[in-house]
């Protein structure tokens, strides 16, 4: 009964839906008020709708009720409760189910906000927004109902693939679709203003705050992918260049060149018909992410199941998504272009060098994720695209952006050079040099490339940290505490988010360079040595979990003195319902460095294959994405401080300070 | 003199910053011991040569993987594959002529750096052709828009900048 409601508000949800993608564009178009006023209304209307839908699936999982097909091929009565609620998004009905849903509450809390926007430009919005809202449910609705009952109904459930079973999938998928999703809000402020042919620094301002947010839980949701994958397949790899991968970076990437080309829109007034196209550019991306793991063309972990008919669907989607804006882009584009007023060597060239060597990377993600598949349909032949190739060629594009990012933030608008330009320079030469000898001094057989990577650990901490210093300095008429005061938020939150590139940098590097690994066959009672560390092996012992059996080697971590300091217990387990085996690493995270070990096969007589990695800094990488989109909501929460406290000074002082100051 | 002594401190400032990293790197190369084999049978005694077995594992494709390499994988084919490599090593053969023979036997898909020929010129030359194109979009867009950019302050300007300066200093005065 709860399902078949579900199903009714999904219906429900599609045909309002559709009203809020049509009758809102005739409103707006005829100035007819009221009209336009059907777009809020009918959004809320339609989170509230999908909400209850999704509510109901939930119901379903978590009740284990078997006459739902979705339940009975995904789910099992002995699953942990969160497992059995997590289940409900680890499978493509109710992912895509899930991911209309974040759609949907993007649109409500748009229409609940956006009380300073004029109501046309807010109904288009809302409007383009609900077309992409009925494009999905539509695609939920003809091609993967998540609602279908069984004729006969099974006894329990097929299960969950086991390493899906895990907190990480609780919250990876939610997170990535929150920042996928969020594109759409960019998105359909791009096409408002195609509508209108109009595009001014507000609208670049109103449009920000849902750029940021979008890219902060993309951010976040790419790195739980990254550190799930580290955690879960126990190679101890972290990012392995998997289409599915490239698929949420390509988006990530594009949204990084557009919040920083929003920045020279709202300040500038400039870049207005290329942040539009990127806008368009960056949805269609997650777009394109969404078909290459739903369509089963590039398969992994992650297509779940695969079937032709969908693939297709999200296919049409995606021509009409990209589409129907270009066409619109062609027409009006031409009107947005205003004459550059600024030289190359500004802070806009700077960002316009950030723009285009972030779209050049996302340019080659894009050639290798599918040239393998283009050259197998053109010619025939079979060839791999693998991280070798993407070492080679994205690696050095991301390396001149951070040469950039030293050196962008410290020029000025408009017209190049400031004083504080020459030693930020000269610090971040020094601190290049400096780490890159050090570096190479201590540690021999160092390659050109981790050579190259931490000279530019060095120049941009450097760089960084010689900018913040000079906007801190105590002069004639301020001491630090003042100056620091009447920094704006966004400055600091760049500097944070820069900040934690470098601190991605340094556990990139760290764990290439000084990863130690050791794979031995050990009985109990054998000790391995692996870094500074004394491994006992004290043997396995046999674990009963909620539904599934392990077997768990007992390691007795020793420090060089002979201290014990830790235990790590990593499994090998056995799933009884989907009679699969899985490898549980066990991971001690510290700051300095992880400590990692894996269970392979054996017995007690010939002993068991045990694998144990020392990570030197490893979760940096992590907590460089969580201190990136840190810096992401400081800029995005910070602005309206800015906002308040320049309301009063006197209007043209005003703009004028948020054009000489401001800026990330 | 303001900015040189404000250079100096910041040289300081940074030099710390560097310091605390040297810091941290001489303690993680303090930990860093030679990496083994893949799983503890496999390996070669001499660690030499076995460094050579790992760094071709990793270029070299699981087949039936959906993308790992022969290093990463537990798959039976992947430990043939591995078995393979260091018995060539053993035997004396080079790294290129192992390639060379895994490649004639399972053709290109199984090299994760996908070789430099006819099929692959356009992968490996476009990103290069990207940079190129990109820079060249960029010096047309500005030629064709004919930014006339002032390279001075006119006096409008310098009157806002005055009167900006004044509402910042206001701005500063401690409240009374």
């Amino acid at each position: 009964m709860i399902a078949e409601l579900g199903h009714f508000a999904l219906i429900t949800a599609f045909i309002l839906s559709l009203a809020q993608g049509v009758l809102p564009l005739f409103g707006a178009a005829r100035g007819n008020s009221a009209t336009m006023l059907i777009a809020p209304a009918a959004a809320i209307s339609v989170a509230l709708a999908v909400a209850f839908s999704f509510g109901a699936l939930v119901w379903g999982f978590i009740t284990s009720d078997f006459s739902l097909a979705l339940v009975a091929n995904h789910s099992h009565s002995t699953k942990p409760m969160i497992y059995k609620i997590s289940g409900t998004w680890g499978n493509h009905e109710g992912s895509l189910l899930l991911w209309i849903l974040i759609l949907a509450i993007y649109g409500g809390v748009m229409a609940l906000g956006g009380s300073a926007m004029p109501i046309a430009l807010k109904a288009r919005i809302l409007a383009v927004q609900g077309m992409v809202t009925t494009g999905f449910l539509a695609f939920s609705l003809f091609t993967s109902n998540p609602f279908l009952r069984l004729a006969n109904i099974p006894l329990d459930g097929k299960g969950l693939n086991p390493i899906l079973q895990d907190p990480g999938l609780a919250i990876h998928p939610p997170m990535l679709y929150l920042g996928y999703v969020g594109l759409s809000m960019a998105f359909a402020f791009a096409v408002a203003a195609l509508i209108t042919g109009e595009v001014d620094r507000l609208w670049a301002k109103w449009m920000r705050p849902w750029i940021m947010a979008a890219w902060c839980a993309l951010t976040c949701g790419i790195a739980l992918g990254s550190w799930w994958a580290y955690y879960e397949l126990g190679w101890g790899g972290w990012w392995f260049w998997d289409p599915v991968e490239n698929a949420s970076l390509m988006p990530w990437l594009a949204a990084t060149a557009l919040l920083h080309s929003a920045i020279v829109v709202e300040k500038r007034g400039q870049l207005k018909s290329w942040t539009v196209l990127l806008a368009i550019m960056a949805f269609s991306l997650s777009l394109v992410g969404t078909f290459i793991v739903r369509s089963g063309l590039l398969t992994s972990v992650h297509s779940f199941a695969s079937d032709p008919a969908r693939g297709v669907f999200v296919l049409a989607i995606l021509l009409f998504a990209v589409g129907i804006p270009l066409a619109l882009y062609a027409w009006r584009g031409p009107q947005l272009v205003t004459a550059a007023d600024f030289t190359l060597t500004s802070r806009e060239g700077g960002l316009i060098a950030n723009n285009m060597l972030l779209i050049v990377a996302t340019a080659i993600v894009l050639l290798g994720t599918f040239y393998p598949l283009g050259l197998e349909m053109v010619t025939g032949a079979r060839i791999t695209v693998g991280p070798p190739y993407f070492d080679a060629t994205f690696n050095p594009v991301m390396a001149l952006l951070m040469v950039f990012m030293a050196i962008g933030p410290v020029m000025a608008w408009r017209r190049g050079q400031t004083a504080r330009l020459r030693p930020v320079l000269i610090c971040a030469a020094a601190g290049a040099g400096i780490i890159a000898l050090a570096g190479s001094s201590l540690a021999f057989g160092f390659s050109i490339g981790s050579l190259a990577a931490l000279g530019l650990i060095g120049w941009l901490s450097a760089g960084i940290g010689a900018d913040i210093w000079q906007q801190l300095k105590p002069n004639d008429t301020a001491s630090i505490g003042a100056r620091a005061k009447r920094i704006p938020n966004d400055v600091i939150g760049m500097w944070v988010a820069h900040f934690g590139v470098v601190i991605f940098m340094l556990g990139a590097v760290g764990d290439n360079l000084f990863n130690s690994e050791q794979v031995v066959r050990a009985k109990p009672g054998d000790v391995i040595q692996i870094a500074d560390r004394k491994v006992t092996f004290t043997g396995v012992k046999q674990v009963e979990g909620p539904n599934y059996q392990a077997l768990a080697a007992q390691l007795e971590y020793h420090d060089e003195d002979g201290r014990l300091f830790a235990l790590l217990t990593p499994e090998k387990r056995v799933y009884n319902a989907e009679r699969q085996t899985t490898t549980e690493a066990a991971i001690r995270p510290t700051l300095r460095g992880d400590d990692y070990a894996v269970l392979g096969d054996g017995d007690n007589k010939i002993g068991y294959t045990l694998r144990l990695y020392y990570k030197p800094l490893v979760s940096w990488i992590w907590g460089g994405a969580v201190i990136m989109a840190l810096g992401g909501l400081i800029a995005a929460f910070g602005r309206q401080r800015a906002a308040t406290k320049q309301s009063s000074l006197p209007q043209n002082a005003a703009s004028a300070l948020s054009t000489s100051d401001g800026g990330a | 003199m303001m900015i040189a002594t404000g250079l100096w401190r910041t040289h300081i400032l940074i030099g710390l910053v560097l310091l605390n990293m040297a810091i941290g790197l001489v303690f993680i190369s303090a930990t860093t011991t030679p990496a083994y084999a893949i799983t503890a049978e496999e390996m070669l005694a001499n660690p030499v040569l076995e460094e050579r077995a790992r760094n071709l594992s990793k270029q070299l494709r699981c087949l039936v993987c959906q993308n790992q390499s022969i290093d990463d994988s537990d798959a039976d084919l992947a430990r043939d594959l591995r078995r393979e490599v260091r018995s060539q090593i053993a035997a004396g053969t080079s790294d290129g002529a192992i390639i060379d023979q895994l490649r004639a036997k399972y053709g290109d898909y199984v090299l994760l750096n996908p070789p430099l020929d006819q099929a692959t010129l356009f992968l490996w030359l476009s990103p290069l052709g990207f940079i190129l194109l990109g820079g060249l979009i960029v010096m047309m867009a500005r030629r064709q828009r004919g930014a006339a950019i002032a390279t001075e302050l006119d006096a409008a300007e310098r009157a806002r900048i005055e009167k900006m300066l004044a509402s910042r200093d206001s701005e500063n005065r401690p409240k009374t």
